[in-house]
């Protein structure tokens, strides 16, 4: 195993450790706590806690490839082609947009809970995937699209068979972009009362309580961290394989 | 009351006939100073109707009485917006109109501001009661993401600079760098209160310029932590992407390597490093409401008063400012950057 492997392995088993058994670890984070205050947070699971962030970060980022995705494939055809440029200045200005702001404005509309989250994750997400495909899409090379016009390629053949699949790892890496910003926006997602692990982070600070905003910032960046690091080798995998493909195809 | 009542029947007539040539003008697919011109009167119109309706909600109503736009009014500002949008991004207007446009677009609104149009609105007596508290806020925001900006750049170069000479440099920053990029920002900003009160405690001095654990210092080192990559990966590129055969002319001329670094090296680079500069203070502007957290002051202090009070107001008197602030930071910067783009090639001609 690599030094890499070995690593990830071992964050791995921390994350887990630290999610199932918190109460292992209460000697470690024991001198942050205030005196005779609680050490480790168990208002709540931590478990139930990490699966509502994750489940909410990954229904919102799904959705956004989906729509972002969608949305890059229709102003990349001919019919879409005078709504580019108007796309384009939207997602750079729209990405000029804090996420907090995204979610302290949609609280107003949807309330609190994890509408709002969801909302601003789901709209936060949609920028950088639409940004990366409407890029992949538009700049594929031109002499394996003839190629693939030449063998007699429908038009939807050549967007499943050819365009998606050479595009696959730069739109993936519109996903990661999207799934880490969204890890970090859910967790202040808990100051609207979505139930994220940013809520061990928040009892931390408003009971001055170190250990808590220690073991749930630990949680979410270990996440963070690994997850990105998982779809980084997944996008190098697929890079691979389209790399190979298009290498027997030139 | 009727629909029409509300802001008289002469200024509902008036400022819908804008809003209605403002979307016919808009529909000129082939001219776009029309449709800006467009998007302008439609604004023009919403905001008249937007003031003149709210003073006539307030006539007879208590003191307690307060008027907040709708979701009418939100979609019709976005349709507006994004016909502006649409009409400058089709007409590319050169740095120097886009910073005179900028100027005028500031200008206009300020005096919308001051002009006290908008003053029976909710937001504006949200404001009003915190003015003081507001310019604090507003100059704590910008203290936080300028200074961590000036602090990063100042970190950064050098080290982009040495990162660009060294391989096996580069090959540990860059990581490490981009690791701290992961950890999502209320951890950051939470895991510094420890290390600073830590410091604070332990460092002599340290507490008498200021650092504690809670406050303006966890803020901006927290910021400064996440503007380190985009400057240090952003100078490795500019230098990098410099023609060798410019590089290989200067050694040829006899210059040393501090020489070909400040006279050929950093100004070909410029573009590409001010474009860094401009991710870093877009994304500071935005991570610094989260500053409101931890008492560091800043928008966000308002923005997280409101979340906790369900005040729809004081949440907007938090957001809408840092909306704009994100804004004009990133249209000045993008100017920056293409004044930057333009010089050498003039230079060169």
């Amino acid at each position: 195993m690599t030094a890499g492997g070995v690593l990830r392995t071992a964050l791995s088993l921390l994350l887990v450790a630290l999610v199932l058994w918190p109460h292992a670890f209460a000697p470690v984070f024991a001198p942050f706590a205030p005196e005779r205050g609680p050490v480790i947070y168990d208002r709540v699971s931590l478990l139930s806690l990490s699966l509502s962030h994750l489940g909410l970060v990954a229904a919102a980022s799904s959705l956004a490839a989906l729509v972002a995705v969608t949305l890059a494939i229709l102003v990349t055809r001919p019919a879409g082609a005078a709504f580019r440029p108007l796309s384009r200045t939207l997602t750079n200005v729209g990405q000029t947009f804090p996420p907090v702001a995204v979610l302290a404005l949609a609280v107003p509309m949807l309330g609190f809970g994890a509408w709002p989250t969801l909302v601003a994750l789901f709209l936060y997400g949609l920028l950088p995937i639409f940004e990366n495909a409407m890029t992949a899409l538009s700049t594929l090379p031109p002499r394996t699209l003839e190629a693939a016009r030449g063998m007699g390629m429908g038009r939807f053949q050549r967007l499943w068979q050819v365009e998606l699949p050479l595009a696959a790892p730069v739109i993936l890496a519109g996903v990661r972009l999207s799934v880490v910003i969204g890890l970090g926006t859910a967790t202040i997602g808990s100051t609207v009362a979505a139930r994220t692990l940013g809520e061990v982070i928040i009892a931390g600070l408003l009971t001055n309580n170190t250990a808590f905003v220690l073991q749930g910032g630990l949680i979410v960046g270990l996440f963070a961290v690994l997850i990105y690091d998982a779809l980084v080798r997944l996008e190098a995998r697929i890079a691979r394989r389209a790399g190979a493909g298009s290498a027997r195809a030139g | 009351m009727p629909v029409w009542g509300v802001a008289g029947p002469v200024t509902t007539a008036i400022a819908l006939a804008a809003m209605v040539a403002g979307v016919a003008l808009g529909l000129q697919a082939a001219r776009p100073w029309w449709r800006l011109g467009g998007s302008l009167l439609g604004l023009a119109g919403l905001v008249l109707l937007l003031s003149r309706g709210a003073g006539a909600l307030l006539v007879d109503a208590g003191d307690l009485a307060r008027v907040s736009p709708a979701a009418g009014f939100w979609c019709l500002l976005l349709v507006f917006m994004m016909l502006m949008a649409d009409a400058l991004s089709a007409l590319r207007p050169g740095p120097r109109l886009r910073l005179g446009l900028l100027a005028l677009f500031l200008v206009g609104l300020a005096a919308l501001l001051a002009s006290g149009a908008l003053s029976e609105l909710s937001i504006m007596q949200e404001y009003r009661g915190r003015v003081a508290g507001f310019r604090t806020a507003a100059a704590r925001h910008v203290a936080l993401a300028l200074g961590s900006l000036a602090a990063a750049a100042a970190i950064g170069f050098p080290l982009g600079i040495l990162c660009h000479r060294r391989a096996r440099l580069r090959s540990l920053a860059i990581p490490v760098l981009s690791f701290l990029q992961t950890i999502p920002s209320l951890a950051m900003f939470g895991i510094m209160i420890p290390v600073l009160a830590w410091v604070a405690a332990t460092v002599p001095g340290a507490q008498e310029i200021g650092i504690a654990g809670i406050g303006f210092a966890p803020a901006f080192l927290a910021l400064l932590l996440y503007s380190l990559l985009p400057v240090v990966a952003n100078t490795v590129a500019g230098l990098d992407a410099a023609p060798p055969a410019a590089v290989e002319a200067a050694r040829g001329m006899g210059m040393t390597d501090r020489q070909r670094l400040w006279s050929i090296e950093l100004p070909l680079a410029l573009p590409v490093i001010l474009a860094g500069l401009r991710i870093v203070l877009v994304q500071n502007v935005g991570l610094a409401v989260i500053a409101g957290l931890i008492g560091g002051g800043g928008f966000g202090t308002f923005v997280f008063q409101g979340l906790n009070q369900t005040a729809t107001d004081l949440i907007l008197l938090g957001a809408l400012p840092t909306v704009v602030l994100a804004l004009v930071s990133a249209i000045l910067m993008d100017i920056l950057v293409d004044f930057a783009r333009r010089t050498p090639k003039r230079e060169s001609a």
